[in-house]
């Protein structure tokens, strides 16, 4: 019997990265380095295996911490990023504009805030920077979408053009330098916890709750599907393609400004030259491993989430393992390759051919 | 014949572009001797790894793909090669080889894997990236010099030539002088050519780009010449990475940050579609020389940022992409 079909259905996609994310969890029970010490022949004074990782520990101010917190925390521009990437994907495109709009955001909000007082800076006009940038994020958005539905360009050269322009205009607002943030009241989005649990977590929850209420309860999600799974089906059957196809990169540029507001807090900085590099990459894998095909059709939001938790975990692992951030591009392009191989139906195929030989003999 | 048009057209618009640039580059720079050999021999030299780098990018390209690992293999390369020099009496004909077929190598795996495995060339190459820098950064966090006879022969190897402007002497050194670097510059181009338009290879390319099913039905071999394309851009991505030592000699894993970026953009507004099929090898050289003009003349203007560049950039980029679909859609009609 295929063990998978016990499985709820709706759930069997995220089946692989929840695995994987356990496995990785398993993984941090053991101290690696000083096992492979011990093996060696060297005496060691660290135990081999210990609950460390797992530590949650509640502080006085009632504020949880612990790895898996900060995994959380680390986390969630992964994981906002990747929420509103399911959605492009799902429509057949790709945006890799994300990581700049997300850079642009935190340089914005930066710059907005280093023209008030810090000491005097009162709360209503901290709302308009964050609600502004948010705003600019949105237009972001929606001139990616504009370019792919009006002017009919592929959405990677669409998008990569304001991957490459993003960059210049988040160091114009900053002048390329780092710019830091003071106000305590805005640096709460970020580094604030709220009934012990942090802040950015929050923003994750409320981010992914909003998307699924609007996708799942109402008929946009299946709109967003057809549209991915066939554009001139769609547009026979009566969908608006342009106007879905302007919708899910506006939110896409919604939820990068969203994580970019956020990480600026958390950071208490922007730093216009580094944030955000490479972080479509990232997001991008995370809707991959959540099962969501690069030609689109259908999603997965919750899929995603995982997705861009196990990027997450294994970079922690990675640390706290303590080899060292080098190690952490290395072990994620083999990951890619693991995925892509799993996912590959000419590589699962040839896998299977084996198995039931095995069974027959 | 339509599509030959559209072509042609395109890679007018660019060497108009090029020529327009540079004109106002010149007048605009006059004091800064911009119109001298001197400058133009060192833009050359300036953007060498970019050019030979794009020429790969261009293969890739035209056969409808995507190669986003190039950066981080020139990076790797400049590592890997800075390391083996420090070995005490290794050849440097061996070090070249070496370097290269590791390239090379990482390319073919590449295309093997987007072949075989029928997976997007986007994701493949991703991993690629992460791979090459991820293997950098693990053989080094700092800085490798470079200081090896190999090297500094071919750095010191130079011959003078006459100024066009009549200001010789007033540039950066003593006059406009051809070097390693243009030479290689000069026979990649030539050898490219004769690869885009004198083999089977280049004309199954451009098959695969145009319309991967009917190339298909013609017997075009795909799968080998899929392997070829990414094997040969990788194989660029590493000559880029020995012609990049030549002129900052060291490696470091922080070489080569976003330059696939910079390539593909110089290859579009070089006029190459990005879906494939269409496009040519001078038009490269011309978007090459484009970010590269744009970037001096940056460099140059005084009260401007150098990250105006890539602001310069994104948008000649989206003036490219609406002129090639306007020129396709009215040539298509």
């Amino acid at each position: 019997m295929n063990p998978l079909s016990l499985i709820p259905k709706q759930a069997q996609h995220i089946v692989w990265p929840v695995l994987a994310i356990l496995l990785l969890l398993v993984i941090n029970v053991f101290d690696i380095s000083a096992i492979l010490a011990s093996m060696g022949g060297e005496e060691t004074t660290r135990p081999l295996m210990s609950l460390r990782f797992f530590n949650i520990t509640l502080n006085d101010s009632g504020q949880l911490s612990g790895p898996l917190i900060s995994i959380l925390i680390h986390g969630s521009k992964i994981m906002v990023l990747a929420i509103g990437m399911t959605l492009v994907i799902a429509t057949g495109g790709v945006d890799l504009s994300v990581g700049a709009v997300f850079a642009i955001a935190g340089a914005c909000v930066a710059a907005g805030l280093a023209q008030l007082d810090p000491a005097a800076s009162s709360s209503s006009t901290i709302i308009l920077i964050v609600l502004g940038t948010l705003l600019l994020s949105l237009c972001l958005g929606i001139w990616n979408g504009f370019l792919v539905s009006v002017l009919k360009v592929q959405p990677i050269v669409a998008t990569f053009v304001l991957m490459v322009a993003g960059r210049g205009i988040a160091q114009i607002l900053n002048d390329g330098q780092v710019v830091f943030i003071e106000q305590a009241s805005f640096l709460a989005l970020g580094r604030g916890y709220v009934l012990g649990i942090p802040m950015p977590v929050w923003v994750v929850a409320s981010t992914l709750l909003a998307t699924v209420v609007l996708l799942r309860k109402t008929a946009l999600g299946l709109f967003v599907e057809a549209v991915g799974d066939n554009k001139s089906a769609s547009h026979f059957v009566g969908i608006r393609v342009g106007t879905i196809e302007i919708f899910v990169y506006a939110y896409c540029g919604l939820c990068a400004g969203v994580a970019g507001i956020v990480y600026a807090a958390f950071n208490q900085s922007s730093d216009p030259n580094t944030s955000g590099l490479y972080l479509e990459l990232d997001a991008i894998l995370a809707v991959v491993i959540g099962g969501t095909p690069l030609m689109g059709g259908r999603f997965f939001i919750l899929g995603s989430i995982c997705g861009a938790l196990l990027i997450q975990t294994l970079n922690s692992t990675i640390l706290f393992q303590g080899f060292g951030i080098q190690y952490t591009l290395f072990v994620k392009s083999i990951v890619i390759v693991l995925v892509c191989l799993i996912q590959s139906p000419t590589f699962r195929t040839s896998l299977l051919s084996y198995l039931p030989q095995k069974e027959n003999a | 014949m339509k599509k030959l048009s559209a072509n042609t057209l395109t890679l007018g618009a660019t060497a108009g572009i090029l020529l327009l640039l540079y004109a106002i580059a010149s007048v605009r720079f006059s004091d800064q001797y911009f119109f001298t050999a001197s400058a133009f021999m060192n833009l050359l030299t300036g953007n060498a790894h970019l050019f030979i780098i794009a020429i790969g990018m261009t293969f890739v390209i035209l056969s409808g793909g995507i190669d986003l690992s190039v950066g981080a293999t020139l990076c790797l390369t400049t590592v890997v090669a800075a390391k083996l020099l420090q070995i005490e009496g290794i050849s440097f004909p061996l070090v070249v080889f070496l370097s290269l077929s590791l390239g090379t190598s990482l390319g073919a795996g590449m295309g093997v894997l987007i072949h075989v495995f029928k997976q997007a060339p986007f994701l493949v190459t991703l991993a690629g990236m992460f791979f090459a820098r991820g293997l950098a950064q693990i053989i080094s966090l700092e800085s490798i010099p470079v200081k090896h006879s190999g090297y500094s022969a071919l750095q010191d190897w130079y011959v003078f030539m006459p100024d066009w402007s009549g200001k010789s002497g007033l540039a950066y050194f003593d006059g406009p002088a051809i070097t390693v670097v243009h030479i290689l510059i000069v026979i990649v181009l030539l050898i490219s050519l004769t690869i885009a338009h004198c083999t089977n290879f280049g004309r199954n390319v451009y098959a695969i780009g145009g319309n991967e099913v009917s190339a298909e039905m013609m017997q075009v071999p795909i799968g080998k010449t899929k392997v070829l394309i990414y094997a040969l851009s990788g194989f660029c991505a590493s000559l880029a990475g020995l012609v990049f030592l030549i002129n900052v000699p060291s490696g470091n894993a922080a070489h080569g940050l976003a330059l696939e970026l910079d390539a593909i953009a110089a290859v579009v507004i070089g006029g190459t579609l990005l879906s494939g099929g269409c496009g040519s090898m001078l038009g490269t050289l011309m978007g090459v020389l484009i970010f590269g003009i744009v970037q001096m003349a940056i460099r140059f203007e005084p009260g401007i940022g150098s990250y105006w560049t890539r602001i310069i950039l994104g948008l000649l980029f989206l003036t490219f992409i609406v002129l090639q679909r306007t020129l396709s859609r009215i040539v298509n009609e």
